[in-house]
């Protein structure tokens, strides 16, 4: 053996097959929770998706975030997991007739769902359009802000996530982090989520809202009703949307939603659509109703009407 | 003593068929005692109570001491704030709706004085199709529960029964445009 030979031995070389084992060693160990991480966020880490989840596992992760929020906002938090109804499809209406645009929704909606103050977060938007025009999105206006509504010429089409029976936003999810309940309510495991925003370009109705910073939530203004799909606050970088406020609706004593609830025209119809005695087959029965974007065929379970 | 004992039983067992089928005969009627009737004035409607002025009702605190004046004419004393309007004022005046005898009723067209109450039927005598819409829960704001209880507003809530065109409101502030949100 040559001294040459030797030499080149003993010292290092890097090969491409070692940079590369380099480098994706770091990477990894980059992705993996800050040195300074709590317990709760290396749990939450390696926390199974939501629809593989036990019961018991299940039980002692909401423990754990009611713990942790109760502690974050100083109140009793309460975060369920009620699972979807027996024999129930929800359906949501809304009178164009009706509706006003006076934006009360937009902040029942961000009350009752504890959506980021700052930076804002709206998961209603309302849209004023032109009578002239009738339903034309490209000529609608969200920015509006006269001194009294509605205003002369004009109508307002509130849009909101339609729950669609054909999501194009849960089809291209990657990690599967957003799926349909059974009741027709498209969730998303925020715990499972990994912000890559594909579902925001895929929805067409510009429901869905990402979490570009830790979410602004005053904890006075924290409402302490959540679910764990739904209103629970939500970590930075996932993506949220509305959901029919299941924390409501699910229950056995099911509350219309905050939007219905303090819509002042009453323009706002929520029901069963399995239920052919509920306010939604009626409307959908009986008055002149339409679908957003129908030929997309994303299926809504959002109708919009006009009862006169 | 035996023979007693089994027809006494025989007796009773043939008035307890006898009521059996008495009863499933009655059933089906609507007078029936265990069914309630069900016809379109007698259904109730959880409402709140009627938006009255406050001291207002009941008016025949004041109206007991005075005498009925049937007349057509322009309140100069009383109800001066009352303005009729946006409801074709011209053909209309308080003893249309009020009723002149009982002042603590509202009148239908037929005579029948009702509560303030359901005073939704008095509306409902003309805008028939808001009515039928009202009552199954598509017109109007409803509260409460999808799948139980909820309860419904009187037409007057929303609308002033002397002025019922809904009044504009505020809208509350737009979403700040993307480039504001930091």
């Amino acid at each position: 053996m040559s001294t040459e030979e030797t030499r080149e031995k003993r010292i290092f070389q890097l090969t491409r097959r070692k940079a590369l084992k380099g480098l994706a060693a770091g990477l990894g160990a980059l992705a993996l929770p800050a040195k300074g991480a709590s317990a709760s966020i290396w749990e939450s880490f390696f926390q199974k998706n939501f629809r593989e989840l036990g019961k018991p596992e299940l039980e002692r992760i909401l423990a754990k975030l009611e713990k942790e929020y109760s502690a974050q906002y100083g109140k009793s938090v309460k975060v369920k997991a009620t699972p979807p109804l027996e024999g129930v499809l929800y359906g949501y209406g809304l009178d164009l007739s009706r509706c006003i645009g006076c934006r009360r929704c937009v902040y029942g909606c961000v009350t009752e769902n504890n959506q980021s103050r700052d930076p804002q977060i709206h998961w209603i938007r309302v849209l004023r359009l032109e009578k002239e025009r009738g339903v034309d999105l490209e000529h609608a206006e969200q920015y509006y802000n006269p001194s009294t509504v509605p205003e002369e010429g004009h109508f307002y089409l509130p849009v909101q996530c339609h729950q669609c029976e054909n999501p194009p936003c849960t089809k291209v999810c990657p990690v599967q982090a957003t799926w349909k309940e059974n009741d027709g309510i498209v969730v998303v495991d925020y715990n499972w989520c990994i912000g890559c925003r594909y579902c925001m370009a895929a929805c067409p109705y510009g429901a869905r809202h990402f979490n570009w910073k830790k979410p602004g939530l005053p904890a006075g203004e924290m409402n302490p009703d959540t679910h764990y799909l739904g209103n629970r606050p939500r970590p930075v970088g996932v993506v949220e949307k509305c959901i029919f406020c299941m924390q409501r609706t699910r229950e056995l004593d099911g509350r219309y939603p905050a939007c219905v609830e303090v819509c002042p025209v009453g323009a706002r119809k929520f029901g069963n659509l399995l239920d052919p005695e509920s306010e939604i087959r009626y409307v959908i029965a009986n008055k002149r109703v339409f679908i957003l974007k129908e030929d997309l065929n994303t299926q809504p379970k959002f109708y919009y009407f006009y009862s006169v | 003593m035996k023979k007693r004992g089994i027809h006494t039983l025989l007796i009773v067992m043939l008035a307890a068929a006898l009521l059996c089928v008495a009863i499933a005969g009655q059933a089906g009627r609507r007078e029936f005692w265990l069914t309630p009737p069900k016809g379109d004035s007698e259904t109730t409607y959880m409402v709140p109570p009627p938006p009255f002025t406050e001291g207002i009702f009941p008016c025949s605190e004041c109206h007991k001491d005075l005498t009925p004046n049937p007349k057509r004419r322009v309140l100069k004393d009383e109800h001066t704030n009352i303005e009729l309007k946006n409801h074709a004022e011209k053909e209309r005046w308080c003893l249309d709706c009020h009723d002149l005898k009982n002042r603590d009723k509202l009148r239908l067209v037929s005579g029948e004085q009702i509560d303030f109450t359901e005073s939704y039927r008095l509306c409902g005598q003309c805008h028939g199709d808001k009515y039928r819409d009202w009552k199954v829960g598509v017109h109007g704001k409803r509260t409460g529960q999808w799948n139980g209880k909820r309860e419904y507003l009187l037409c007057a809530h929303c609308h002033n029964p002397h002025n019922p065109r809904f009044k504009p409101l505020q809208p509350k502030l737009p979403p700040l445009r993307p480039e504001y949100i930091r």
